[in-house]
């Protein structure tokens, strides 16, 4: 926290800005992204050309009005939907029209993803809920070779979340602030190059919401961790390095 | 891995997926409760009825039969090469039986019985059937003889597997010589008493031909005979004809060895001329097929066949009615059969499997076993449809969570296999359990048909209905595990709907799913 302008703040909004001496790495980004919800054969645009540039190691927020598209255009970001029209990249490479074997690999391993409500499993305590990338990673077999070394490290980031303490309880036996945290941890365990975080406070009360803010600029910072977060609390937004609005399906510039 | 650890956790906490495989646990349970005592019951009856037939029988269709055993079985044994391994002669001929029962006031009266009466030739009957195990004398089971013997015929049921069922024939304990001898004293006395109120009314020595223990066999070696030291040629009864079983499951003997009958049948004559003779009762059969035991009255071969006149007065070579075969086991019968059946002229001669013989009652049986099972695959049908709706509940409920394991990169096929593996080992579940139940129930079938005969007051296994005391129950690991096999797949099967909904639910509806 005390690094926050430390990470390239202040990078232009355009990664092909002359005015950048090294321009900074793009990691993900959409070009031209068009997605329309269907009700028969009425269409309601949501997204209406989408272009987005996530450098490498950037703290993004993207912020706008309830209905505006955010969730929508992270879920794109994060393979979870198709777009109809344009393209989504990911460390050079188009992701977009990916098969469903190679999305659910890139979610698995390259994607953390952290959600307003949480999603943990109910079945599952804390640390089963945080292994569940590397369960769904592994066959039993390989699983259980490494099943050692997997759970040291849901240790560990369960740990770094400040919830050493709760490994074993299920979801239900913990507060909305330690769900998130679990679930952030949840987010980390495969070591992923890009968070995806859908309204990770917006469940959540002030103190609370500035403990998970804290955290993801630690991650931020400390891990080199790109960050892309969507929220329509402009306090919460204000604390990441570049803030884009989303409006009328289109970025518009802050 | 995922797969397992969230089957098993869906297992631990849905209760209600448990209550839908209880019926696939009663389904199966009642499906080896009920295989395993039809096949019991069908084991138990093939045996008897193998056992007291031939595997194979070689018949001439005319009732006298056809001169010269010996000639038949050699070509038998040329046609058919070295499946045969015991082949044995016979004559049988229907007859009716007298046997000498004490009326209501104590008079001596005749109980009529029809009967076939069979002349078999002992040095070789046990070659072929297992007619000796049903004899009541240890020594006769060994080697049957038709003698009389002087005492030591089993008091229990030899074949129960524990006396504590069978009740004891506590009758049996007289039967044989000594019984034999109280009984001609008995009959001296009461001709004495008979012939001193004849001689105070009339002339004596008039009721002499009337002795039931008559000469008729005697009378061509023109010498008296005297019951109390000689017998007549032997006779081995099924219990059916001599014996009544009581409510209680006792047996009540009215002819024990010892006792003399007598049988009518008709000579192979022209025009036939029915003939009596007398025979002494040396043992007692139970094949428990009460068919056999009712109704088939065994003695010597060449006695039998002297009294028809079957044999030739010049060459001494007599005529047999059928040749009861043996088979080398593993040998096919209908293969077998089919050769004999080639070497003779069908006309004259049947030839038959034991299976053939009872062919009937035996598809009855199995035609039975047959709907039974399924009807009763129909119930774990029914259960079937029972998760398909549990299920898919369960699915719509975890819908949310099947979001979260696709956002977290799980493929359809993964989720598909969750909900799969999740039938699967609910029909293992109750697969195994209901193997458990039936099988436990099997092996305390009796226990618990005693029980329920207790708390309802109405035996439900009546021992005077069935030959057996207990009920036959066997259990073939391979039907268990078919059954357990069809109800596992109809579980899962049952899983597949749900699961492939589940599989293609799209990510991020499923997380939005409220
Ligand atoms: N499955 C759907 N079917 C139809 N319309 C949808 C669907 N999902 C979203 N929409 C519509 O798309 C628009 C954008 O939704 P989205 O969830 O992306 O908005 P948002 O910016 O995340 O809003 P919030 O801040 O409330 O989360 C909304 O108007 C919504 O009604
Ligand atoms: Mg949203």
């Amino acid at each position: 926290m005390s690094s926050l302008l430390q990470a390239a703040s202040g990078s232009p909004e355009q990664s092909t800005s002359p005015l950048a001496v090294s321009p900074p790495l793009e990691q993900m980004g959409t070009r031209g992204l068009f997605k329309s919800y269907y009700k028969g054969t009425l269409g309601i645009p949501v997204l209406q050309g989408i272009h987005l540039s996530v450098h490498e190691g950037e703290f993004l927020s993207i912020v706008g009005q309830s209905g505006s598209g955010k969730s929508t255009l992270l879920h794109l970001l994060g393979t979870l939907d198709q777009p109809d029209a344009g393209e989504v990249y990911f460390e050079g490479n188009r992701i977009d029209n990916l098969p469903s074997a190679s999305c659910d690999l890139l979610r698995n391993r390259h994607f953390g993803m952290v959600f307003q409500f949480y999603h943990l499993l109910p079945e599952f305590s804390a640390l089963e809920n945080v292994l569940t990338p590397a369960l769904i990673a592994e066959s039993t077999l390989g699983y259980w070779r490494k099943r050692k070394q997997y759970r040291r490290r849901a240790e560990e980031l369960l740990e770094l979340v400040g919830l050493s303490d709760r490994m074993k309880h299920k979801p239900r036996e913990m507060s909305g602030g330690e769900m998130q945290r679990t679930a952030i941890a949840r987010a980390l365990l495969a070591e992923p190059s890009v968070l995806l975080a859908d309204e990770p406070t917006g469940n959540l009360d002030r103190a609370t919401g500035e403990q998970i803010m804290q955290m993801l600029r630690e991650l931020n910072q400390e891990q080199k961790l790109t960050i892309v977060m969507v929220t329509h609390d402009p306090w919460i937004a204000e604390q990441a390095d570049r803030v884009v609005r989303l409006g009328e399906g289109q970025i518009q510039t802050a | 891995m995922y797969k397992l650890l969230l089957c098993w956790r869906y297992l631990r906490t849905r209760y209600i997926a448990l209550v839908c495989i209880v019926s696939v646990t009663l389904g199966v349970a009642t499906m080896i409760v009920v295989n395993s005592v039809m096949a019991g019951f069908t084991n138990e009856m093939q045996s008897r009825l193998n056992g007291m037939l031939g595997d194979l029988v070689f018949e001439c269709r005319s009732l006298d039969g056809v001169a010269d055993a010996k000639l038949h079985m050699a070509k038998i044994r040329k046609a058919t090469g070295d499946a045969i391994i015991g082949m044995s002669p016979t004559v049988s001929v229907p007859a009716l039986m007298y046997i000498d029962v004490m009326g209501p006031n104590r008079e001596i009266q005749a109980m009529t019985k029809p009967i076939t009466l069979v002349g078999i030739e002992q040095s070789t009957y046990a070659d072929v059937s297992d007619f000796d195990d049903y004899l009541q004398h240890p020594s006769n089971r060994q080697q049957l003889e038709f003698k009389l013997r002087n005492g030591g015929y089993d008091v229990y049921d030899h074949q129960a597997e524990d006396n504590e069922n069978a009740k004891p024939r506590k009758q049996m304990e007289r039967a044989g010589w000594p019984y034999r001898r109280y009984k001609a004293s008995l009959l001296k006395q009461r001709e004495l008493i008979a012939g001193r109120e004849k001689a105070s009314i009339e002339t004596p020595e008039s009721n002499l031909p009337k002795n039931p223990f008559g000469p008729a066999n005697d009378q061509a070696e023109g010498r008296d005979f005297d019951p109390a030291t000689e017998q007549h040629p032997g006779i081995v009864l099924g219990i059916g004809t001599c014996s009544f079983r009581g409510t209680d499951g006792t047996d009540q003997f009215f002819a024990l060895p010892g006792d003399d009958v007598r049988v009518s049948f008709p000579k192979a004559s022209l025009p036939p001329e029915a003939i009596s003779e007398f025979y002494t009762i040396v043992d007692v059969y139970e094949s428990k097929m009460s068919e056999y035991d009712a109704n088939f009255v065994f003695v010597p071969l060449r006695s039998l066949q002297q009294s028809r006149g079957l044999i030739d007065p010049t060459t001494g070579i007599g005529k047999f009615s059928s040749i009861q075969i043996k088979l080398r086991p593993g040998a096919d019968a209908n293969q077998v059969r089919d050769q004999i059946r080639e070497a003779f002229p069908p006309h004259l001669y049947v030839v038959s499997t034991w299976r053939d013989k009872q062919g009937p009652l035996l598809a009855a049986v199995q035609m039975e076993q047959a709907v039974l099972n399924v009807l009763l695959f129909m119930i774990i049908a029914v259960a079937g449809f029972g998760i398909l709706a549990i299920f898919t509940m369960i699915v719509v409920e975890k819908t949310r969570d099947i979001g979260i394991l696709k956002s977290l990169g799980a493929s359809g096929r993964g989720v598909l296999g969750i909900f799969l593996g999740y039938g699967l080992s609910l029909g293992i579940l109750g697969a195994g359990a209901g193997a458990g139940l039936g099988l436990l129930f099997v092996k305390y079938i009796n226990e618990i048909a005693d029980l329920l005969g207790r708390i309802t007051g109405q035996p439900v296994f009546d021992p005077s209905v069935y030959y057996f005391y207990k009920i036959p129950a066997v259990v073939y690991p391979q039907t268990v595990a078919w059954i357990c096999l069809g109800a596992i797949a109809i579980a899962v099967m049952a899983s597949i709907l749900p699961a492939r909904r589940a599989a293609l639910l799209h990510p991020v509806k499923a997380l939005n799913y409220e």
